[in-house]
Protein backbone atom coordinates (compact mmCIF):
# COMPACT_ATOMS: atom_id res chain seq x y z
CA UNK A 1 0.00 0.00 0.00
CA UNK A 2 0.95 3.39 0.02
CA UNK A 3 2.25 3.98 -3.21
CA UNK A 4 -0.70 5.52 -4.78
CA UNK A 5 -3.79 3.37 -6.26
CA UNK A 6 -3.62 0.23 -7.71
CA UNK A 7 -3.87 -0.40 -11.55
CA UNK A 8 -6.97 -2.19 -13.53
CA UNK A 9 -5.42 -5.82 -13.22
CA UNK A 10 -4.33 -5.64 -9.49
CA UNK A 11 -7.58 -4.41 -8.40
CA UNK A 12 -9.35 -6.87 -10.19
CA UNK A 13 -6.79 -9.72 -8.69
CA UNK A 14 -7.44 -8.36 -5.18
CA UNK A 15 -10.97 -7.98 -5.66
CA UNK A 16 -12.40 -11.26 -7.73
CA UNK A 17 -12.88 -13.86 -4.99
CA UNK A 18 -12.39 -12.23 -1.51
CA UNK A 19 -14.79 -14.58 -0.05
CA UNK A 20 -17.08 -11.60 1.31
CA UNK A 21 -20.03 -10.18 -0.17
CA UNK A 22 -19.31 -7.75 -2.77
CA UNK A 23 -16.36 -9.18 -4.42
CA UNK A 24 -16.74 -8.61 -8.20
CA UNK A 25 -17.46 -12.73 -9.10
CA UNK A 26 -20.51 -12.29 -6.03
CA UNK A 27 -21.99 -9.54 -7.85
CA UNK A 28 -21.73 -11.07 -11.35
CA UNK A 29 -23.52 -14.30 -10.14
CA UNK A 30 -26.25 -11.52 -8.66
CA UNK A 31 -26.10 -9.47 -11.66
CA UNK A 32 -26.80 -12.98 -13.86
CA UNK A 33 -29.85 -14.17 -11.29
CA UNK A 34 -31.34 -10.48 -11.41
CA UNK A 35 -31.09 -10.10 -15.21
CA UNK A 36 -32.17 -14.12 -16.33
CA UNK A 37 -34.97 -14.67 -13.51
CA UNK A 38 -37.16 -12.29 -15.51
CA UNK A 39 -36.41 -13.43 -18.70
CA UNK A 40 -37.28 -16.53 -18.28
CA UNK A 41 -40.17 -15.42 -15.51
CA UNK A 42 -41.45 -13.68 -18.49
CA UNK A 43 -41.20 -15.92 -21.09
CA UNK A 44 -43.24 -17.99 -18.61
CA UNK A 45 -45.58 -15.84 -18.22
CA UNK A 46 -46.52 -14.16 -21.53
CA UNK A 47 -46.58 -17.64 -23.39
CA UNK A 48 -49.64 -18.10 -21.53
CA UNK A 49 -50.71 -14.37 -21.41
CA UNK A 50 -50.03 -14.15 -25.25
CA UNK A 51 -52.11 -17.35 -26.09
CA UNK A 52 -54.95 -15.90 -24.03
CA UNK A 53 -55.14 -12.73 -25.90
CA UNK A 54 -55.14 -14.94 -28.97
CA UNK A 55 -57.91 -16.99 -27.71
CA UNK A 56 -60.35 -14.09 -26.60
CA UNK A 57 -59.14 -10.92 -28.86
CA UNK A 58 -60.48 -8.35 -26.29
CA UNK A 59 -58.05 -9.52 -24.00
CA UNK A 60 -55.47 -7.98 -25.97
CA UNK A 61 -55.79 -3.87 -26.02
CA UNK A 62 -56.21 -3.67 -22.35
CA UNK A 63 -53.06 -6.06 -21.80
CA UNK A 64 -50.83 -4.69 -24.00
CA UNK A 65 -51.97 -1.06 -22.79
CA UNK A 66 -51.38 -1.89 -19.03
CA UNK A 67 -47.61 -3.24 -19.60
CA UNK A 68 -47.01 -0.82 -22.22
CA UNK A 69 -47.92 1.33 -18.87
CA UNK A 70 -45.95 -0.39 -16.68
CA UNK A 71 -43.13 -0.49 -19.46
CA UNK A 72 -43.39 3.77 -19.45
CA UNK A 73 -42.83 4.01 -15.15
CA UNK A 74 -39.03 4.38 -14.69
CA UNK A 75 -37.50 1.53 -12.81
CA UNK A 76 -36.13 3.61 -9.82
CA UNK A 77 -39.63 4.41 -8.09
CA UNK A 78 -41.02 0.86 -9.06
CA UNK A 79 -37.79 -0.34 -6.95
CA UNK A 80 -39.10 2.20 -4.77
CA UNK A 81 -42.68 1.17 -4.16
CA UNK A 82 -41.47 -2.77 -4.00
CA UNK A 83 -39.47 -1.83 -0.98
CA UNK A 84 -42.38 -1.96 0.91
CA UNK A 85 -43.55 -5.36 0.13
CA UNK A 86 -40.48 -6.71 -0.73
CA UNK A 87 -37.53 -5.43 1.02
CA UNK A 88 -34.33 -4.85 -0.24
CA UNK A 89 -33.98 -8.47 -1.58
CA UNK A 90 -33.10 -9.35 -5.23
CA UNK A 91 -36.87 -10.29 -5.75
CA UNK A 92 -37.48 -6.41 -5.99
CA UNK A 93 -35.78 -5.74 -8.73
CA UNK A 94 -36.79 -8.93 -10.17
CA UNK A 95 -40.37 -7.87 -10.45
CA UNK A 96 -40.31 -4.74 -12.22
CA UNK A 97 -37.64 -6.62 -14.78
CA UNK A 98 -39.95 -9.61 -15.11
CA UNK A 99 -43.04 -7.02 -15.94
CA UNK A 100 -40.74 -5.17 -18.37
CA UNK A 101 -40.04 -8.62 -20.31
CA UNK A 102 -43.64 -9.02 -20.75
CA UNK A 103 -44.44 -5.92 -22.11
CA UNK A 104 -41.83 -6.77 -24.85
CA UNK A 105 -42.82 -10.64 -25.03
CA UNK A 106 -46.81 -10.46 -24.64
CA UNK A 107 -46.60 -8.81 -28.43
CA UNK A 108 -43.43 -10.66 -29.59
CA UNK A 109 -46.08 -14.17 -28.94
CA UNK A 110 -49.53 -12.35 -30.55
CA UNK A 111 -47.70 -11.50 -33.40
CA UNK A 112 -44.86 -14.56 -34.03
CA UNK A 113 -48.21 -16.54 -33.48
CA UNK A 114 -50.67 -14.29 -35.42
CA UNK A 115 -48.11 -14.34 -38.59
CA UNK A 116 -49.12 -18.45 -38.74
CA UNK A 117 -50.72 -18.64 -42.36
CA UNK A 118 -54.58 -19.56 -41.97
CA UNK A 119 -54.09 -22.38 -44.38
CA UNK A 120 -51.53 -23.74 -42.48
CA UNK A 121 -53.45 -24.03 -39.41
CA UNK A 122 -56.43 -25.29 -41.45
CA UNK A 123 -54.65 -27.81 -42.92
CA UNK A 124 -53.12 -28.91 -39.29
CA UNK A 125 -56.69 -29.42 -37.75
CA UNK A 126 -57.85 -31.00 -40.72
CA UNK A 127 -54.98 -33.41 -40.72
CA UNK A 128 -55.32 -34.10 -37.39
CA UNK A 129 -54.23 -32.29 -34.62
CA UNK A 130 -55.26 -31.75 -31.13
CA UNK A 131 -55.25 -28.36 -30.37
CA UNK A 132 -52.38 -28.57 -28.07
CA UNK A 133 -50.26 -30.39 -30.43
CA UNK A 134 -50.83 -27.93 -32.77
CA UNK A 135 -49.83 -25.32 -30.62
CA UNK A 136 -46.54 -26.95 -29.94
CA UNK A 137 -45.56 -29.18 -33.01
CA UNK A 138 -46.57 -25.77 -35.51
CA UNK A 139 -47.80 -22.50 -34.20
CA UNK A 140 -44.89 -22.15 -32.06
CA UNK A 141 -42.28 -23.02 -33.87
CA UNK A 142 -43.13 -20.87 -36.71
CA UNK A 143 -43.54 -17.96 -34.11
CA UNK A 144 -39.99 -18.92 -32.77
CA UNK A 145 -38.09 -16.18 -34.86
CA UNK A 146 -40.24 -13.38 -33.84
CA UNK A 147 -40.34 -14.08 -30.02
CA UNK A 148 -36.20 -15.10 -29.78
CA UNK A 149 -36.60 -11.56 -31.07
CA UNK A 150 -38.19 -10.43 -28.50
CA UNK A 151 -36.28 -12.62 -26.06
CA UNK A 152 -32.68 -10.65 -27.51
CA UNK A 153 -33.67 -7.36 -26.81
CA UNK A 154 -35.26 -8.35 -23.67
CA UNK A 155 -32.49 -10.16 -22.10
CA UNK A 156 -29.78 -6.99 -23.03
CA UNK A 157 -32.18 -4.68 -21.80
CA UNK A 158 -32.30 -6.86 -18.31
CA UNK A 159 -28.54 -6.62 -18.77
CA UNK A 160 -28.34 -3.35 -18.44
CA UNK A 161 -31.34 -2.68 -16.19
CA UNK A 162 -30.42 -4.61 -13.62
CA UNK A 163 -27.62 -1.96 -12.64
CA UNK A 164 -30.14 0.67 -11.62
CA UNK A 165 -31.02 -1.33 -8.64
CA UNK A 166 -27.90 -0.64 -6.67
CA UNK A 167 -30.09 2.69 -5.66
CA UNK A 168 -32.10 0.42 -3.26
CA UNK A 169 -28.70 -1.57 -2.63
CA UNK A 170 -29.67 -4.58 -5.23
CA UNK A 171 -27.81 -3.69 -8.50
CA UNK A 172 -25.45 -6.64 -9.20
CA UNK A 173 -22.36 -5.18 -11.13
CA UNK A 174 -24.17 -1.74 -10.87
CA UNK A 175 -22.58 -2.15 -7.11
CA UNK A 176 -19.41 -1.25 -8.85
CA UNK A 177 -20.70 2.14 -10.05
CA UNK A 178 -22.00 3.50 -6.57
CA UNK A 179 -19.33 2.51 -5.13
CA UNK A 180 -16.93 4.01 -7.32
CA UNK A 181 -19.11 7.29 -7.04
CA UNK A 182 -18.49 7.82 -3.35
CA UNK A 183 -14.99 7.13 -3.84
CA UNK A 184 -14.07 8.45 -7.13
CA UNK A 185 -11.34 5.35 -8.53
CA UNK A 186 -11.85 4.26 -11.83
CA UNK A 187 -11.43 0.63 -11.97
CA UNK A 188 -14.75 -0.70 -10.46
CA UNK A 189 -15.99 1.66 -13.37
CA UNK A 190 -14.52 -0.08 -16.28
CA UNK A 191 -15.01 -3.00 -14.68
CA UNK A 192 -18.84 -2.87 -14.25
CA UNK A 193 -19.29 -1.73 -17.91
CA UNK A 194 -16.76 -4.51 -19.04
CA UNK A 195 -18.26 -7.31 -17.56
CA UNK A 196 -22.34 -5.80 -18.29
CA UNK A 197 -21.36 -5.05 -21.79
CA UNK A 198 -19.88 -8.80 -21.94
CA UNK A 199 -23.00 -10.80 -20.40
CA UNK A 200 -25.27 -9.21 -22.69
CA UNK A 201 -22.99 -10.06 -25.90
CA UNK A 202 -22.66 -13.60 -24.34
CA UNK A 203 -26.21 -13.44 -24.04
CA UNK A 204 -27.70 -12.32 -27.14
CA UNK A 205 -24.90 -14.69 -28.68
CA UNK A 206 -26.59 -17.93 -26.93
CA UNK A 207 -29.64 -16.06 -28.15
CA UNK A 208 -28.92 -16.54 -31.60
CA UNK A 209 -27.63 -20.16 -31.61
CA UNK A 210 -30.72 -20.92 -29.82
CA UNK A 211 -32.42 -19.32 -32.77
CA UNK A 212 -30.00 -21.06 -35.19
CA UNK A 213 -30.53 -24.43 -33.95
CA UNK A 214 -34.39 -23.88 -33.12
CA UNK A 215 -35.25 -22.72 -36.70
CA UNK A 216 -33.25 -24.21 -39.49
CA UNK A 217 -35.65 -23.31 -42.25
CA UNK A 218 -34.89 -19.85 -41.76
CA UNK A 219 -31.35 -20.48 -42.05
CA UNK A 220 -32.22 -21.67 -45.91
CA UNK A 221 -34.83 -19.36 -46.57
CA UNK A 222 -32.03 -16.29 -45.72
CA UNK A 223 -29.76 -18.32 -48.06
CA UNK A 224 -31.84 -18.41 -51.46
CA UNK B 1 -69.97 -44.23 -48.98
CA UNK B 2 -69.87 -40.21 -47.79
CA UNK B 3 -74.19 -39.51 -47.26
CA UNK B 4 -75.79 -36.36 -46.95
CA UNK B 5 -78.98 -36.67 -44.95
CA UNK B 6 -80.63 -33.45 -45.20
CA UNK B 7 -77.90 -31.43 -43.80
CA UNK B 8 -78.50 -27.98 -42.93
CA UNK B 9 -75.77 -25.17 -41.83
CA UNK B 10 -77.12 -22.14 -40.34
CA UNK B 11 -74.59 -19.12 -38.73
CA UNK B 12 -75.63 -17.60 -35.85
CA UNK B 13 -76.78 -14.44 -38.01
CA UNK B 14 -79.46 -16.16 -39.99
CA UNK B 15 -77.19 -16.58 -42.76
CA UNK B 16 -78.31 -20.12 -44.54
CA UNK B 17 -74.96 -21.72 -45.59
CA UNK B 18 -76.16 -25.04 -46.64
CA UNK B 19 -79.97 -26.02 -47.27
CA UNK B 20 -81.11 -29.13 -46.30
CA UNK B 21 -78.52 -30.86 -48.67
CA UNK B 22 -78.94 -34.34 -49.70
CA UNK B 23 -76.99 -36.53 -51.40
CA UNK B 24 -74.32 -39.80 -51.68
CA UNK B 25 -70.66 -39.31 -52.96
CA UNK B 26 -70.03 -43.20 -53.54
CA UNK B 27 -67.19 -45.30 -52.85
CA UNK B 28 -64.51 -45.10 -55.07
CA UNK B 29 -65.50 -42.35 -57.40
CA UNK B 30 -64.89 -38.67 -57.33
CA UNK B 31 -67.93 -36.90 -56.45
CA UNK B 32 -67.87 -32.79 -57.46
CA UNK B 33 -69.14 -30.06 -55.29
CA UNK B 34 -69.02 -26.83 -57.90
CA UNK B 35 -71.06 -23.34 -58.03
CA UNK B 36 -70.74 -20.09 -58.07
CA UNK B 37 -69.08 -18.21 -54.61
CA UNK B 38 -71.29 -18.57 -51.53
CA UNK B 39 -73.00 -21.71 -52.71
CA UNK B 40 -71.65 -23.94 -49.20
CA UNK B 41 -69.89 -25.88 -50.81
CA UNK B 42 -66.55 -25.65 -49.20
CA UNK B 43 -69.11 -25.41 -45.77
CA UNK B 44 -70.30 -28.88 -46.97
CA UNK B 45 -67.00 -30.35 -47.52
CA UNK B 46 -65.84 -29.18 -44.12
CA UNK B 47 -68.40 -30.99 -42.60
CA UNK B 48 -67.47 -34.07 -44.03
CA UNK B 49 -64.43 -33.92 -41.48
CA UNK B 50 -66.30 -31.82 -38.68
CA UNK B 51 -64.26 -28.51 -39.16
CA UNK B 52 -67.45 -27.19 -39.14
CA UNK B 53 -70.67 -28.89 -37.39
CA UNK B 54 -74.11 -28.93 -39.07
CA UNK B 55 -76.87 -27.25 -37.87
CA UNK B 56 -79.39 -29.91 -38.70
CA UNK B 57 -78.94 -33.75 -40.55
CA UNK B 58 -76.52 -36.00 -40.18
CA UNK B 59 -73.50 -36.84 -42.48
CA UNK B 60 -72.55 -40.74 -42.85
CA UNK B 61 -69.46 -42.10 -43.43
CA UNK B 62 -69.87 -45.63 -44.76
CA UNK B 63 -73.02 -45.48 -42.40
CA UNK B 64 -71.58 -44.35 -39.55
CA UNK B 65 -72.67 -40.51 -38.33
CA UNK B 66 -69.19 -38.43 -38.15
CA UNK B 67 -70.69 -36.80 -35.64
CA UNK B 68 -70.05 -39.81 -33.37
CA UNK B 69 -66.06 -39.57 -33.95
CA UNK B 70 -63.97 -37.38 -31.95
CA UNK B 71 -62.74 -34.98 -34.62
CA UNK B 72 -58.90 -35.59 -34.64
CA UNK B 73 -59.51 -38.99 -34.98
CA UNK B 74 -62.20 -38.76 -37.83
CA UNK B 75 -59.56 -36.23 -39.42
CA UNK B 76 -56.52 -38.75 -39.50
CA UNK B 77 -58.61 -41.50 -41.45
CA UNK B 78 -59.67 -38.53 -44.39
CA UNK B 79 -57.05 -36.92 -46.66
CA UNK B 80 -57.69 -33.23 -46.97
CA UNK B 81 -56.05 -30.91 -49.83
CA UNK B 82 -56.59 -27.39 -49.71
CA UNK B 83 -55.98 -24.79 -52.22
CA UNK B 84 -52.11 -22.85 -50.77
CA UNK B 85 -51.41 -26.50 -50.08
CA UNK B 86 -51.04 -25.49 -46.27
CA UNK B 87 -47.57 -27.63 -46.31
CA UNK B 88 -45.94 -26.63 -42.73
CA UNK B 89 -42.90 -23.67 -43.84
CA UNK B 90 -41.27 -25.07 -40.66
CA UNK B 91 -41.38 -29.11 -41.77
CA UNK B 92 -39.12 -30.73 -44.53
CA UNK B 93 -40.60 -32.12 -47.32
CA UNK B 94 -40.44 -35.49 -46.50
CA UNK B 95 -41.58 -34.76 -42.98
CA UNK B 96 -45.12 -32.86 -44.13
CA UNK B 97 -45.72 -35.97 -46.27
CA UNK B 98 -45.04 -37.85 -43.37
CA UNK B 99 -47.70 -35.47 -40.91
CA UNK B 100 -50.39 -38.21 -40.27
CA UNK B 101 -48.45 -41.09 -40.24
CA UNK B 102 -46.14 -39.21 -37.27
CA UNK B 103 -49.49 -38.30 -35.72
CA UNK B 104 -50.88 -41.85 -35.67
CA UNK B 105 -47.48 -42.81 -33.90
CA UNK B 106 -45.74 -44.89 -37.11
CA UNK B 107 -42.37 -44.71 -35.93
CA UNK B 108 -39.85 -42.11 -37.79
CA UNK B 109 -38.36 -44.78 -40.32
CA UNK B 110 -41.67 -46.22 -41.47
CA UNK B 111 -43.43 -42.62 -41.97
CA UNK B 112 -40.31 -41.64 -43.73
CA UNK B 113 -40.08 -44.54 -45.84
CA UNK B 114 -43.93 -44.26 -46.77
CA UNK B 115 -43.64 -40.39 -47.85
CA UNK B 116 -40.26 -41.33 -49.88
CA UNK B 117 -42.74 -43.82 -51.59
CA UNK B 118 -45.44 -40.84 -52.07
CA UNK B 119 -42.80 -38.57 -53.19
CA UNK B 120 -42.32 -40.21 -55.96
CA UNK B 121 -46.46 -41.67 -56.90
CA UNK B 122 -47.01 -38.19 -57.25
CA UNK B 123 -44.40 -37.75 -59.71
CA UNK B 124 -41.84 -35.45 -57.67
CA UNK B 125 -38.05 -35.94 -57.59
CA UNK B 126 -37.06 -37.58 -54.58
CA UNK B 127 -34.38 -35.06 -54.06
CA UNK B 128 -36.90 -32.17 -53.58
CA UNK B 129 -37.33 -34.75 -49.89
CA UNK B 130 -35.23 -32.45 -47.75
CA UNK B 131 -35.98 -29.18 -49.09
CA UNK B 132 -38.38 -27.07 -47.09
CA UNK B 133 -41.58 -25.98 -49.24
CA UNK B 134 -40.80 -22.30 -49.79
CA UNK B 135 -38.18 -23.86 -52.26
CA UNK B 136 -40.43 -25.84 -54.39
CA UNK B 137 -42.79 -23.70 -57.46
CA UNK B 138 -46.25 -24.07 -56.74
CA UNK B 139 -47.52 -26.95 -58.88
CA UNK B 140 -45.01 -29.29 -57.00
CA UNK B 141 -46.13 -27.46 -53.75
CA UNK B 142 -49.74 -28.93 -54.87
CA UNK B 143 -47.99 -32.39 -55.36
CA UNK B 144 -46.66 -32.65 -52.34
CA UNK B 145 -49.82 -31.48 -50.42
CA UNK B 146 -51.73 -34.44 -52.45
CA UNK B 147 -49.05 -36.47 -51.16
CA UNK B 148 -49.40 -35.55 -47.36
CA UNK B 149 -53.14 -36.46 -47.74
CA UNK B 150 -52.33 -39.90 -49.19
CA UNK B 151 -49.61 -40.72 -46.57
CA UNK B 152 -52.24 -42.39 -44.22
CA UNK B 153 -53.99 -44.82 -47.18
CA UNK B 154 -56.97 -42.65 -46.13
CA UNK B 155 -59.63 -44.38 -47.96
CA UNK B 156 -61.46 -40.95 -48.21
CA UNK B 157 -60.27 -37.62 -49.55
CA UNK B 158 -61.44 -34.21 -49.38
CA UNK B 159 -60.01 -31.68 -52.03
CA UNK B 160 -60.96 -28.09 -51.50
CA UNK B 161 -60.38 -25.87 -54.83
CA UNK B 162 -56.87 -27.55 -54.85
CA UNK B 163 -55.15 -26.47 -58.18
CA UNK B 164 -56.91 -23.19 -58.19
CA UNK B 165 -54.03 -20.86 -57.35
CA UNK B 166 -51.53 -22.46 -59.84
CA UNK B 167 -51.32 -21.12 -63.93
CA UNK B 168 -53.43 -23.02 -66.50
CA UNK B 169 -50.70 -25.20 -67.76
CA UNK B 170 -49.89 -26.72 -64.17
CA UNK B 171 -53.44 -26.96 -63.37
CA UNK B 172 -54.11 -29.18 -66.23
CA UNK B 173 -51.08 -31.26 -65.41
CA UNK B 174 -52.19 -31.78 -61.85
CA UNK B 175 -55.71 -32.55 -62.85
CA UNK B 176 -54.38 -35.74 -65.28
CA UNK B 177 -51.91 -36.61 -62.62
CA UNK B 178 -55.16 -36.81 -60.25
CA UNK B 179 -56.64 -38.87 -62.75
CA UNK B 180 -53.95 -41.43 -63.10
CA UNK B 181 -53.64 -41.56 -58.96
CA UNK B 182 -57.39 -42.32 -59.27
CA UNK B 183 -57.05 -45.28 -61.74
CA UNK B 184 -54.54 -46.40 -59.28
CA UNK B 185 -56.38 -46.12 -55.62
CA UNK B 186 -59.90 -45.24 -56.26
CA UNK B 187 -60.09 -43.63 -53.34
CA UNK B 188 -63.25 -41.99 -52.40
CA UNK B 189 -62.99 -37.97 -53.13
CA UNK B 190 -64.93 -34.90 -52.77
CA UNK B 191 -63.67 -32.41 -54.94
CA UNK B 192 -64.74 -28.62 -54.54
CA UNK B 193 -64.50 -26.03 -57.30
CA UNK B 194 -66.20 -22.69 -58.48
CA UNK B 195 -64.30 -24.19 -61.86
CA UNK B 196 -67.20 -26.08 -64.20
CA UNK B 197 -64.21 -27.11 -66.74
CA UNK B 198 -62.82 -28.78 -63.80
CA UNK B 199 -65.84 -30.37 -62.38
CA UNK B 200 -66.76 -31.86 -65.63
CA UNK B 201 -63.02 -33.10 -66.51
CA UNK B 202 -62.64 -35.10 -62.83
CA UNK B 203 -66.27 -35.78 -61.75
CA UNK B 204 -67.82 -39.14 -62.06
CA UNK B 205 -70.74 -37.42 -60.61
CA UNK B 206 -71.09 -33.23 -60.40
CA UNK B 207 -73.14 -32.01 -57.90
CA UNK B 208 -74.10 -28.56 -58.90
CA UNK B 209 -75.35 -26.03 -55.56
CA UNK B 210 -76.25 -22.73 -56.29
CA UNK B 211 -76.20 -19.80 -53.81
CA UNK B 212 -78.11 -20.46 -50.40
CA UNK B 213 -76.33 -24.01 -50.45
CA UNK B 214 -79.54 -25.95 -51.71
CA UNK B 215 -78.91 -28.68 -54.86
CA UNK B 216 -79.79 -27.63 -58.14
CA UNK B 217 -78.68 -30.98 -59.80
CA UNK B 218 -76.75 -33.95 -59.31
CA UNK B 219 -75.66 -36.18 -62.48
CA UNK B 220 -72.73 -37.64 -64.12
CA UNK B 221 -70.89 -35.17 -66.63
CA UNK B 222 -72.35 -36.37 -69.79
CA UNK B 223 -75.58 -35.64 -68.76
CA UNK B 224 -75.14 -32.54 -66.89
CA UNK B 225 -73.90 -30.98 -70.63
CA UNK B 226 -76.85 -32.87 -72.49
CA UNK B 227 -79.83 -32.31 -70.03
CA UNK B 228 -79.34 -29.87 -67.38
CA UNK B 229 -82.18 -29.18 -64.54
CA UNK B 230 -82.86 -25.64 -65.20
CA UNK B 231 -81.75 -21.88 -66.27
CA UNK B 232 -79.57 -21.49 -63.51
CA UNK B 233 -77.71 -24.73 -64.32
CA UNK B 234 -77.46 -24.44 -68.06
CA UNK B 235 -76.18 -20.65 -67.49
CA UNK B 236 -73.52 -21.89 -64.95
CA UNK B 237 -72.34 -24.42 -67.46
CA UNK B 238 -71.74 -21.43 -70.04
CA UNK B 239 -72.18 -21.21 -73.69
CA UNK B 240 -70.45 -23.82 -75.24
CA UNK B 241 -72.31 -26.77 -74.07
CA UNK B 242 -72.43 -28.63 -77.16
CA UNK B 243 -68.83 -28.79 -78.28
CA UNK B 244 -67.51 -29.80 -74.39
CA UNK B 245 -70.58 -32.58 -75.27
CA UNK B 246 -67.97 -33.94 -77.43
CA UNK B 247 -65.12 -34.54 -74.85
CA UNK B 248 -67.29 -37.49 -73.57
CA UNK B 249 -67.68 -38.67 -77.36
CA UNK B 250 -64.36 -41.27 -78.22
CA UNK B 251 -62.57 -41.18 -81.36
CA UNK B 252 -62.77 -44.99 -81.97
CA UNK B 253 -65.35 -45.02 -84.31
CA UNK B 254 -64.21 -42.47 -86.28
CA UNK B 255 -63.30 -43.61 -89.92
CA UNK B 256 -59.33 -42.84 -91.41
CA UNK B 257 -57.86 -42.66 -94.40
CA UNK B 258 -54.68 -43.73 -95.11
CA UNK B 259 -54.02 -42.86 -98.91
CA UNK B 260 -54.10 -38.88 -98.16
CA UNK B 261 -49.98 -39.14 -96.88
CA UNK B 262 -46.68 -39.01 -98.43
CA UNK B 263 -43.31 -39.20 -97.77
CA UNK B 264 -41.36 -35.93 -96.41
CA UNK B 265 -40.00 -34.29 -99.54
CA UNK B 266 -41.75 -37.04 -101.98
CA UNK B 267 -43.89 -36.15 -105.04
CA UNK B 268 -47.74 -35.29 -104.48
CA UNK B 269 -50.46 -37.54 -106.71
CA UNK B 270 -53.96 -38.04 -107.80
CA UNK B 271 -56.05 -34.28 -107.61
CA UNK B 272 -56.01 -34.24 -103.48
CA UNK B 273 -56.26 -30.86 -102.67
CA UNK B 274 -53.83 -31.14 -99.63
CA UNK B 275 -51.52 -33.96 -98.46
CA UNK B 276 -49.92 -34.92 -95.45
CA UNK B 277 -45.86 -35.45 -95.56
CA UNK B 278 -44.82 -37.49 -93.25
CA UNK B 279 -41.21 -37.63 -92.06
CA UNK B 280 -38.89 -40.81 -91.89
CA UNK B 281 -39.59 -41.48 -87.98
CA UNK B 282 -43.47 -41.54 -88.62
CA UNK B 283 -44.30 -38.55 -87.52
CA UNK B 284 -46.58 -35.67 -89.35
CA UNK B 285 -44.13 -33.19 -90.73
CA UNK B 286 -47.59 -30.64 -92.41
CA UNK B 287 -50.00 -30.52 -94.74
CA UNK B 288 -48.83 -29.85 -98.96
CA UNK B 289 -51.09 -28.13 -101.17
CA UNK B 290 -51.46 -29.00 -104.53
CA UNK B 291 -49.78 -27.03 -107.28
CA UNK B 292 -48.27 -24.25 -104.65
CA UNK B 293 -45.56 -25.69 -103.54
CA UNK B 294 -43.56 -24.10 -100.45
CA UNK B 295 -43.35 -24.78 -97.15
CA UNK B 296 -45.91 -27.52 -95.21
CA UNK B 297 -48.10 -26.31 -93.06
CA UNK B 298 -48.85 -26.94 -89.86
CA UNK B 299 -50.46 -30.30 -89.10
CA UNK B 300 -53.58 -30.45 -86.11
CA UNK B 301 -52.94 -34.02 -84.45
CA UNK B 302 -55.24 -35.75 -81.96
CA UNK B 303 -54.39 -39.50 -80.26
CA UNK B 304 -56.82 -41.50 -81.98
CA UNK B 305 -58.53 -43.73 -79.69
CA UNK B 306 -57.44 -41.50 -76.37
CA UNK B 307 -58.47 -38.11 -77.13
CA UNK B 308 -62.24 -37.26 -77.55
CA UNK B 309 -64.09 -36.04 -80.34
CA UNK B 310 -63.50 -32.41 -79.15
CA UNK B 311 -60.00 -32.68 -79.43
CA UNK B 312 -60.16 -34.28 -83.29
CA UNK B 313 -62.67 -31.52 -84.23
CA UNK B 314 -60.07 -29.07 -82.31
CA UNK B 315 -56.97 -30.67 -84.82
CA UNK B 316 -59.38 -30.41 -87.90
CA UNK B 317 -59.64 -26.56 -87.11
CA UNK B 318 -56.30 -26.27 -86.87
CA UNK B 319 -55.12 -27.63 -90.32
CA UNK B 320 -55.52 -25.86 -93.30
CA UNK B 321 -56.81 -28.96 -95.09
CA UNK B 322 -59.75 -29.30 -92.68
CA UNK B 323 -58.74 -32.66 -91.94
CA UNK B 324 -57.31 -34.14 -88.54
CA UNK B 325 -54.53 -35.86 -88.42
CA UNK B 326 -54.75 -39.15 -86.41
CA UNK B 327 -51.54 -40.33 -84.32
CA UNK B 328 -50.81 -43.02 -81.79
CA UNK B 329 -49.12 -42.65 -78.41
CA UNK B 330 -46.18 -42.12 -79.75
CA UNK B 331 -47.05 -39.09 -82.28
CA UNK B 332 -47.01 -41.53 -85.54
CA UNK B 333 -49.59 -41.20 -88.06
CA UNK B 334 -51.84 -43.88 -88.18
CA UNK B 335 -54.56 -41.83 -90.22
CA UNK B 336 -56.38 -38.74 -91.05
CA UNK B 337 -60.09 -38.15 -90.75
CA UNK B 338 -61.40 -35.86 -93.18
CA UNK B 339 -64.24 -33.40 -92.57
CA UNK B 340 -66.75 -36.18 -93.96
CA UNK B 341 -66.17 -38.62 -91.41
CA UNK B 342 -66.08 -35.97 -88.89
CA UNK B 343 -68.98 -34.94 -89.58
CA UNK B 344 -70.44 -38.59 -90.08
CA UNK B 345 -69.17 -39.01 -86.23
CA UNK B 346 -70.96 -35.98 -85.23
CA UNK B 347 -73.91 -36.79 -86.62
CA UNK B 348 -74.37 -40.20 -85.19
CA UNK B 349 -73.12 -38.64 -81.95
CA UNK B 350 -76.09 -36.39 -82.04
CA UNK B 351 -78.20 -39.16 -82.94
CA UNK B 352 -76.92 -41.25 -79.87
Amino acid sequence: MGDGPPSLWEWIARNWDTGRAGSIKDLLGDHLLMSLVPVVAGLALALPLGLACIRWRLLYQPTSALFNVLYALPSLPLFMMLISATGLSPVTVIIPLTFYAMAVLIPAVVDGIGAVPDHVRQSAVAMGFTPLRRLVRVELPIAAPVVIAGLRVVAVSSISLVSVGALIGQGGLGMLFTRAYQNPFLPPVVVGIGLIVLLALVADGLLVLAQRLLTPWERARRAT
Amino acid sequence: MITFDAVTKRYPDGTVAVDALSLEARTGEITVLVGPSGCGKTTSLRMINRMIDPSEGRILLDGTPVQSVDPPVLRRGIGYVIQQAGLFPHRKVVDNIATVPYLLGWDRKRARGRAMELLERVGLDPGLAERYPFQLSGGQQQRVGVARALAADPPVLLMDEPFSAVDPVVRTSLQDELIRLQAELNKTIVFVTHDIDEAIKLGDQVAVLRVGGTLAQLADPKTLLAEPADDFVREFLGRDRGIRRLQFISTDRLRLRTDLTVAEGGEGHGDEPWLLAVGSDGRPVGWLARGRPGEPEPAGTYRHGRDSMRAALDAALLSPSGHAVAVDEHGKVVGVATRQALDEALTEAADG
